[in-house]
């Protein structure tokens, strides 16, 4: 029941607020997502207690084998667990803007919530087809309608690229599907994983693309990123969170979930192409990250950047890698939604994200500066932070596959460094310009929000060990059918 | 099977009930018919039966095909609000019992048992069509579109008539059950070659029917051309009838010579496929865009016809149905914002009346954008069991090619219907509130509720088909 609570809870307030449009938006649309965390905390505390799955299967079309069925274990558990944590503090970055209030934003910010809890807890592929589908629609709507410049156009090709992916995707879990046995078939995930093993190493290659295109534009990986900078910067900030901090997540998390138990040969023909792309991406991502004028833009390709990493070490299908990278997903959740919040302060207060036009905030605002240089270290991955956690245990499975990619690999520190340090500087550090001299000092409600994050990302990087475990068991047993 | 004689009887009536009562009235009473015929059909529910010396059968099949078809009907004379109020130009009566006949037509076209059933079907269905487009005689388009409309179909109807004739000298025999006995019990090798000639010809008649590629050039003129809610009955009633008709045909009589026939669908459902979405893509106005996406769906169908699995007439009855829901839908916004924009824009079917639609009419817009959605195949709607029900069938006979051809044709579908909703949602523009009857409100709100719900939950009518 819990299950069914956490899935359609913000289901039904998001349509709530869009259809009754009450006054009070904020308030309805933050204690729901308290709630919903409240909620996602319990169901994850009694996972933990016994590290067995909890489910719930119901018939949905059994004339087609296909079931409602969900499934909370390790690796869900972390992704419900982040988008259950992330969202109180997406919403309540909206607090005393004009979005604040406004039914709409909030509403579809609710819906996005529970489609993307719906497909990390689908059990039925097509049910996790259907949800991360379904999750592009409140994002869309919300992109297009609060955007900045030029968002029709952008938000546009975002949708028709993404769409254009998962239809991949869609054949691919057909085709597999039509191999279960049975006269109804089934499209239970378990029944997939062994059937789409026995597959011929060709067909496995073939589907593995289909696959991997699709979760690679979601990602995004190299060369299939050109939708995510412009999108990350014409998004709404609150937009911009979801897509890096949560909607990102599907694609790696279908990489964990269906691609490594189902085709171990296709990985075996494609997957070092596909951990050369990421590692492309990783590079490629932050040395254009450099160069990058506007905050938000070089925030997008950090978040490029990082992604290539994850994805390259949870491809390379050992123990450590898929840790590793659910571990960064975490953290990388965390960091960038409070750096995306940072820039909106900035720009809120000055009306600008040109890094040339900022400096020397930290004279008026030290607050800000202090959460700010703690969540960007913990995108740099320095130690004690969560992201360290992550990145290191990523580049130990990526060096484990391969040397030279993982020093290769091993540059993005450096490089991370460089655009992060970069980003810092320019805009808190340095003479104070023209548009920083009245900078005022943080909200109330701004330091709700900006604290608690710098202080998950110091305890992520000092206590990961209840995470790591928590994750264990179910890891290995994807690990476990490798072998 | 009574169904047929009432509705019958209730058009003939409907003509003489136009004498004394007004449109509003007139309208009401339709529906009343129609909820009587849908009672009369439902009837029949698991009695397969013969009627009219053999020639009409009534299956559960037909029986479902049937019923959507009179509540595609339903739902059409729901939504036309007694044809305006010009008492001079337009005349309700005559419009309502015509659209009966053409119910009448249909169904004959979805349970005959006898080839001539089957043209005299198609004749009362086309023929009521001919008339119904060209209904709005002070217009040019209308007058063109019907005359072109009756051209065409007539030849069409020629070629199927003679169709039939081969295969009837073939075989020597009219009845679609002893035709498949016979078919399945002599070798392909002593069947005479004009049997194969005469099946492409049936083939293409109804295909002509249904618009497929390349015999879709009348669509889209006829669709531009004909009154919106006639465009909005064609696209729907004639579509489902002709579908059922060319798979009865084909799954039910030529399924023992599948793999004459079956090379010629996949290309022209691929051809359907390129030529619909692509074209729709240029299309400035929804009307016409509309017409090339029933196009396009015409495509998909085909694609399910030629798997002939198990599990395909299910597949085509809950297409139909979504599609349909969605038709319905889609055109009744499009019938209220060009009648708003009527005389305020030069032309007020384009995309650009649509700008603006959310702000002042929410309700609309939300509408519009299921129906989209649905035709679109995304999640949430029927239009997406639609898609992956198709598809599955046709992974199941191992059709790939199409398939693939198919997945990139809906992305390119996402295109244009997604048009719609940004000129709706992202666009500014100055539509004020637009008042809706009630009676076109309850059908409006019910195809797009049904459009979510089976979208949620297909198995609601997937079970029964």
């Amino acid at each position: 029941m819990n299950l069914l609570f956490i899935l359609f809870f913000p289901l039904l307030i998001g349509a709530y607020l869009l259809i009754a449009k009450p006054k009070h938006a904020f308030i309805i649309s933050l204690s729901a997502t308290i709630l919903e965390a409240i909620a996602t905390g319990f169901l994850l505390y009694k996972i933990n207690e016994t590290l067995l799955p909890i489910t719930f299967i119901q018939d949905w079309i059994p004339e087609v084998g296909i079931q409602f069925s969900l499934k909370a274990d390790g690796i869900s558990g972390i992704l419900i667990g982040l988008c259950a944590l992330l969202l109180p503090f997406i919403i309540g970055s909206t607090a005393k803007t004009e979005k604040a209030n406004h039914a709409q934003y909030q509403g579809l910010m609710l819906l996005m919530q529970s489609a993307m809890m719906g497909a990390f807890l689908a059990k039925d592929a097509f049910l996790f087809y259907f949800f991360f589908e379904a999750s592009l629609l409140p994002i869309y709507f919300l992109a297009s309608k609060f955007g900045g410049e030029n968002k029709s156009a952008i938000t546009f090709k975002f949708l028709l690229y993404t769409i254009f992916g998962s239809l991949f995707l869609f054949i691919g879990l057909i085709f597999v599907y039509l191999r279960t046995p049975g006269a109804t078939h089934s499209a239970d995930i378990e029944t997939l994983y062994l059937t789409a093993r026995n597959l011929s190493a060709e067909s496995q290659g073939y589907l593995f693309m289909a696959f991997f295109i699709a979760f690679a534009i979601k990602m995004p990986i190299f060369p299939f990123h050109t939708w995510q900078p412009d999108t990350y910067t014409t998004s709404p900030s609150q937009g911009t969170m979801l897509l890096s901090g949560i909607m990102l997540k599907m694609g790696t998390y279908g990489v964990i979930r269906l691609i490594i138990p189902m085709f171990p040969l296709g990985i075996g023909i494609w997957g070092n192409t596909a951990i050369v792309l990421s590692i492309i991406g990783v590079i490629y991502g932050s040395i254009i990250a450099i160069q990058q004028k506007d905050a938000k833009r070089l925030l997008a390709y950090s978040s490029f950047a990082h992604v290539g990493l994850i994805s390259a070490g949870m491809l390379t299908q050992s123990f450590d890698g898929i840790q590793g990278a659910l571990y960064q997903m975490l953290s990388h959740g965390i960091n960038v939604i409070g750096l995306f919040f940072v820039i909106e302060i900035i720009e809120r207060r000055t009306k600008s994200r040109e890094l040339a036009q900022l400096g020397g905030i930290t004279q008026s605002s030290y607050a800000l500066t202090v959460c700010f240089i703690i969540l960007s270290l913990g995108s740099v991955a320095l130690p004690l932070t969560n992201g360290f956690i992550g990145e290191f245990i990523l580049l130990k499975s990526i060096f484990d596959y391969s040397l030279i990619l993982g020093v290769v690999a091993g540059i993005t520190i450096i490089l991370g460094a460089v655009y992060t340090l970069r980003l810092i500087q320019k805009t808190m550090f340095g003479n104070v310009s023209r548009i920083t001299t009245e900078f005022s000092k943080l909200t109330l409600e701004e330091k709700m929000v900006l604290i608690p994050l710098s202080i998950f990302v110091l305890l992520g990087g000092i206590f990961p060990n209840a995470i790591l475990h928590f994750s264990e068991e179910s890891v290995s047993q994807i690990t476990q059918l490798l072998k | 099977m009574t169904a047929i004689i009432a509705l019958s009887l209730f058009g003939i009536s409907n003509l003489f009930w136009g004498f004394w009562f007004p449109r509003k009235v007139l309208q009401i009473l339709t529906l009343l018919f129609l909820a009587v015929g849908i009672g009369l059909t439902a009837m029949d529910w698991n009695h397969e039966l013969l009627w009219f010396g053999n020639m009409f059968r009534t299956t559960n099949t037909s029986i479902n095909f049937s019923l959507i078809i009179q509540l595609a009907a339903f739902l059409v004379v729901a939504l036309s609000r007694g044809f305006g109020s010009d008492d001079e130009h337009t005349h309700p009566a005559e419009y309502y019992a015509i659209l009966l006949f053409s119910v009448v037509g249909a169904i004959l076209m979805v349970s005959f048992d006898h080839m001539i059933m089957l043209f005299v079907g198609l004749e009362i269905l086309s023929v009521a069509m001919y008339v119904l487009t060209g209904s709005d005689k002070r217009n040019l388009k209308s007058n063109e579109a019907a005359l072109k409309y009756f051209l065409m179909g007539a030849f069409a109807t020629g070629i199927l008539l003679f169709g039939i004739t081969l295969v009837y000298g073939a075989t020597r025999s009219f009845y679609i059950s002893n035709l498949a006995n016979i078919i399945a019990a002599t070798a392909p090798e002593s069947m005479p070659s004009f049997l194969y000639i005469g099946v492409l010809l049936m083939l293409i008649g109804l295909l002509f029917k249904v618009s497929a590629a390349p015999f879709h050039f009348w669509t889209p003129d006829v669709y531009d051309g004909a009154p919106t809610i006639f465009t909005m009955f064609m696209s729907t009633v004639v579509k489902t009838a002709g579908f059922a008709a060319l798979y009865h045909i084909l799954s039910g009589v030529f399924g023992g010579i599948y793999s004459t026939w079956v090379l010629t669908i996949y290309f022209i459902s691929m051809l359907t496929l390129i030529i619909g979405n692509v074209t729709a893509t240029y299309q400035q106005s929804v009307k016409r865009m509309l017409a090339y996406s029933s196009i396009s769906h015409a495509g998909y169908m085909l694609m399910t016809v030629s798997a002939m699995q198990s599990s395909s007439t299910s597949t085509v009855l809950y297409y139909s149905l979504s599609y349909t829901l969605a038709t319905v839908a889609a055109f009744a916004v499009l019938i209220l914002v060009s009648e708003y924009q009527t005389g305020r824009k030069e032309k007020p079917e384009d995309y650009s009346s649509f700008e603006g639609l959310a702000i002042n009419n929410p309700g609309l817009a939300f509408c519009f954008t299921i129906s989209l959605l649905s035709l679109a195949g995304i999640p949430l709607t029927a239009g997406f069991w639609g898609k992956f029900f198709i598809f599955s069938d046709s992974f199941n006979r191992n059709i790939i090619y199409p398939v693939i051809l198919a997945i990139l044709m809906s992305a390119v579908g996402i295109y244009y219907y997604f048009k719609g909703i940004i000129a709706m949602y992202f666009k500014n523009g100055d539509i004020e509130k637009i008042e809706v009857p009630i009676l076109f409100k309850i059908a409006l709100w019910f195809c797009t509720i049904a459009t979510l719900v089976l979208g949620v939950y297909p198995n609601l009518v997937k079970s029964l088909f």
